[in-house]
């Protein structure tokens, strides 16, 4: 009988034993799952280098069991456009939230997708600033209650949420954009694939690529984490649409 | 060895090439562009990599990145762009990343003008961004030592793994004079790099960072770059004396090229009988304190007189360092003016009015005696 036992299920090599500091019903932990199985999958964890955000995954470095870069807010594009120019034989990616990303590193992402540089972003947007306690996004949906909207986002004098992937791929420099969910099973799978299927671009040294990966926030969204997915599909889902919106083969 | 003519700032760029540095990021921003332009066409040839980053700020932390992965890595930039590169710089300090940075100055604040000044020396010399760091500043006062300190910075940034900038002012940058560069640049052995980030293949996988949420270890990290600064102060305080002998009556304290400029100054003194000597640092961090302490109280020198391109920015250190022992006084211009010779003269000779001594001299070189004699 012994011999016909076979492991099904595991951590990753590309995950550390350390126990996550995230929120019960924050799906970060499921996507740093999600990432660390692709860096086993392509067999690249010896030759990758994450860069971590500020914000919630600051402390990514202690879950992922691969070199890592830790960055200034915002700049994790601009770190790993560095080191991978110098290193194009590694696998560089960066790993930022909505507040990181898209308002105080917005140059930084713009660019470093212009340039085509040879990396990989994973995109967390749980439409909300996490780890300094639920202030107003660039992503916050229009009317959201947070702690520097508390009447709701006014999208008369604070405009209208952000839609990254669709800003990007409007540049004409070939690349990978795709924007999933995590919040049922079956859009964990798609995610995974997404995610697996950024790194090959990058891998085959094709072209830079984003994962844009729909998140929940029980903590400061003030809801339980039932609740969440629930809201996550019926409020961010229909501003934020799933879908691939950029492959480099698409490109003249 | 051969002798060739070059500007500056295109000197500049060659010494990083010979030092072993093959990555440079920049950011176009007067006076100091020709670096990015001759580093476009000379980084291909020797495989190296040339970018130029959306900003400062971008560039920054590009180095940030790149540095990270143990190599030589190189930016140059003028003072409004050496500003937005202050949050790169503290955490390439705090996290201990070699780098090198060049600031061709120009005046300020703000976005200022185009011309040579040095007032950027508080922000270099006591930490242009947050936290408890130094850099290791060096300012060389013609183009060959600014091909030298070019090529030591990069040696003194792998040594104590700490970002190290050379300040010039804009005429470091624009003026051409001829230069020497070595076939080899020779240094001393450096140690390994076991902190770059290579990939955790057969080893356990590690991290670069600033980060420290334990109060404890945060302070372990500030003592830690601490003892790293004083070792800088035992080991690397480099200046140069010109003129300093028992005869001085005036000793200046300048740097860059506004010490070549004293130096004009002070042969003409000499001709009409006045001995002033020149106290030139060259690494304003670590400042040769007690050096300048020496020189500033020789016996005869009736005052120390600080020349900078800047509203008395290093002054403030000449006057902690000399302590009231002799008086310490203060000439300068900024904004982009430049004192000529004759400035400097004439200040000299309003402090020998002021500090007489015990015999009143009868010194000849005013600005209208000079003039009937010309």
């Amino acid at each position: 009988m012994a011999d016909n036992s076979k492991t099904i299920f595991a951590r990753p090599d590309s995950m550390t034993e350390n126990i996550t500091h995230y929120c019960p019903g924050c799906t970060h932990g499921i996507i740093h799952r999600l990432v660390a199985e692709a860096l086993d999958d392509l067999g690249v964890r010896e030759k990758t280098v994450g860069v971590a955000p500020v914000g919630c995954s600051v402390l990514a470095y202690n879950y992922f069991n691969c070199d890592f870069l830790e960055a200034p807010h915002g700049r994790a594009p601009a770190l790993a456009t560095g080191f991978k120019r110098l290193r194009p034989d590694m696998i560089v990616f960066t790993y930022q939230g909505d507040g990181d990303l898209a308002s105080i590193g917005g140059n930084e992402i713009l660019h470093t997708a212009n340039r085509g540089e040879k990396v990989t972003t994973i995109f967390v947007n749980n439409a909300i600033y996490g780890m300094t306690g639920g202030q107003m996004a660039p992503t916050t949906l229009p009317g959201q209650i947070t702690t520097t909207s508390p009447a709701g986002r006014d999208t008369v004098s604070t405009g209208y949420p952000l839609r990254i992937s669709e800003l990007l791929s409007t540049l004409a420099t070939p690349s990978y954009i795709e924007r999933v969910s995590v919040h049922t099973p079956m859009n964990i799978v798609k995610a995974k694939k997404a995610i697996r299927r950024a790194f090959e671009y990058q891998l085959e040294g094709r072209c830079f690529s984003l994962v844009e990966v729909l998140s929940t926030c029980p903590t400061n969204w003030g809801i339980t984490p039932g609740e969440s997915t629930k809201w996550l599909d019926e409020n961010m889902v229909p501003f934020f649409p799933l879908g691939v919106f950029k492959e480099p083969e698409n490109m003249a | 060895m051969t002798k060739v003519l070059m500007k500056g700032n295109e000197a500049i760029a060659e010494a990083a090439i010979k030092a072993g540095c093959r990555a440079y990021f920049c950011y176009p921003i007067t006076p100091q562009s020709e670096v990015a332009e001759y580093m476009a066409k000379r980084m291909p040839e020797v495989d190296g990599v040339f970018l130029q980053g959306e900003s400062e700020v971008g560039v920054g932390n590009m180095l940030f990145g790149a540095a990270a992965t143990g190599r030589r890595v190189f930016s140059t930039s003028s003072s409004p762009g050496i500003s937005l590169m202050q949050e790169s710089i503290s955490y390439m300090a705090g996290a201990q990343l070699p780098v090198v940075l060049v600031n061709i100055m120009r005046g300020g604040p703000g976005l200022g003008g185009i011309l040579p000044a040095q007032s950027d020396y508080f922000q270099s010399v006591k930490g242009g961004g947050h936290g408890d760091y130094r850099l290791l500043v060096l300012a060389p006062s013609t183009i060959q030592e600014a091909v030298d300190l070019m090529m030591l910075s990069f040696h003194l940034a792998d040594k104590y793994r700490n970002p190290v900038m050379m300040i010039g002012d804009g005429m470091i940058g624009q003026m051409m004079e001829p230069v020497e560069f070595p076939d080899k640049y020779e240094e001393p052995p450096l140690p390994d790099k076991p902190w770059a980030l290579t990939g955790a293949a057969g080893r356990k996988a590690q991290v670069v960072k600033s980060l420290f949420l334990d109060p404890i270890m945060l302070e372990k990290n500030s003592w830690l770059l601490h003892e790293k600064y004083e070792q800088m102060k035992l080991n690397e305080t480099r200046f140069e004396l010109y003129k300093v002998n028992p005869k001085n009556e005036i000793l200046i304290i300048s740097y860059g090229t506004m010490a070549r400029i004293c130096q004009t100054a002070i042969d003409e003194l000499e001709e009409h009988g006045i001995s002033v000597g020149l106290f030139r640092p060259v690494s304003l961090f670590p400042f040769p304190e007690q050096q300048l302490l020496k020189a500033a109280t020789q016996k005869g020198v009736k005052a120390v007189l600080t020349v900078e391109m800047s509203t008395a920015q290093m002054h403030e250190d000449v006057q902690r360092i000399v302590m009231g022992k002799t008086p310490t006084e203060f000439f300068g211009r900024t904004g982009g003016v430049v004192p000529s010779p004759q400035e400097v003269i004439d200040q000299v000779m309003g402090l020998l009015d002021k500090y007489p001594g015990k015999k009143k001299a009868q010194h000849s070189a005013s600005k209208s005696k000079k003039a009937q004699g010309k």
